[in-house]
């Protein structure tokens, strides 16, 4: 299935890019799909912490399963206000 | 009203938003840009925001302070886009019955917001910029 990828502020430098498409198999989690996203962004991998992780513009957690999720967007730290 | 926004805040009208014939307080809070931090001479600020979700929490947080704190009615607006120094970023306007309620709800409100809303800020400076609340 096809995953609309998005990247903000820090992220969005680091992955040199504000969105893309990415294929992932059935079952694939949040985590396992930053890790895939590392390896093809080394900047990302750089980001030590894990990212806030949003499915569908509602927090998730790292073990969340992408399966039935559209868009998944990688949140770092928040500064607004 | 709930909304980010280009355009410059107008205070007036968030006011006007919430504000009821059984309302004896309208609190309101504004964030403003300031020209320096952590000891270096800011320029100007860039807010990036979320589309969608950040609205989507902001929702939320007025919700909470409508139960909470009891008060009738919030209006919450973000500004995103290149903010130069002493415009407003972010304005909250809490109408209330009295004026406690409406007091302690906008303090919620900001705190809240700047924890669950996906929303950035890049200070520019001289000779550079950074995205703030990261290590560099």
């Amino acid at each position: 299935m096809t995953l609309r990828v998005l990247y903000f502020a820090s992220l969005k430098d680091r992955a040199r890019a504000a969105e893309e498409a990415v294929d992932v198999p059935a079952g694939t989690t949040v985590g396992a799909l930053w890790e895939e996203l590392s390896r093809r962004h080394p900047g990302l991998a750089s980001f030590t912490a894990r990212p806030l992780v949003a499915c569908d513009k509602t927090f998730a957690a790292w073990e969340t399963s992408l399966d039935g999720v559209r868009e998944v967007a990688f949140l770092p730290p928040f500064s607004g206000g | 009203m709930i909304r980010l926004q280009t355009a410059p805040i107008a205070l007036d009208e968030l006011v006007l938003d919430v504000r009821g014939d059984g309302d004896g307080a309208v609190a309101t809070f504004l964030g403003t840009v300031r020209d320096h931090n952590a000891g270096r001479k800011v320029l100007h600020l860039e807010y990036e925001a979320y589309g969608g979700m950040a609205e989507r929490e902001m929702e939320r947080i007025a919700a909470d302070a409508r139960e909470r704190f009891g008060v009738s009615r919030v209006a919450i607006v973000h500004r995103t886009g290149r903010l130069e120094i002493g415009e407003a970023s972010v304005a909250i306007a809490v109408a209330a019955p009295h004026r406690a309620a409406a007091l302690d709800a906008t303090r919620f409100i900001i705190d809240t917001l700047k924890r669950t809303v996906p929303i950035w800020k890049r200070e520019h400076f001289e000779g550079g910029s950074v995205w703030v609340g990261e290590a560099p």
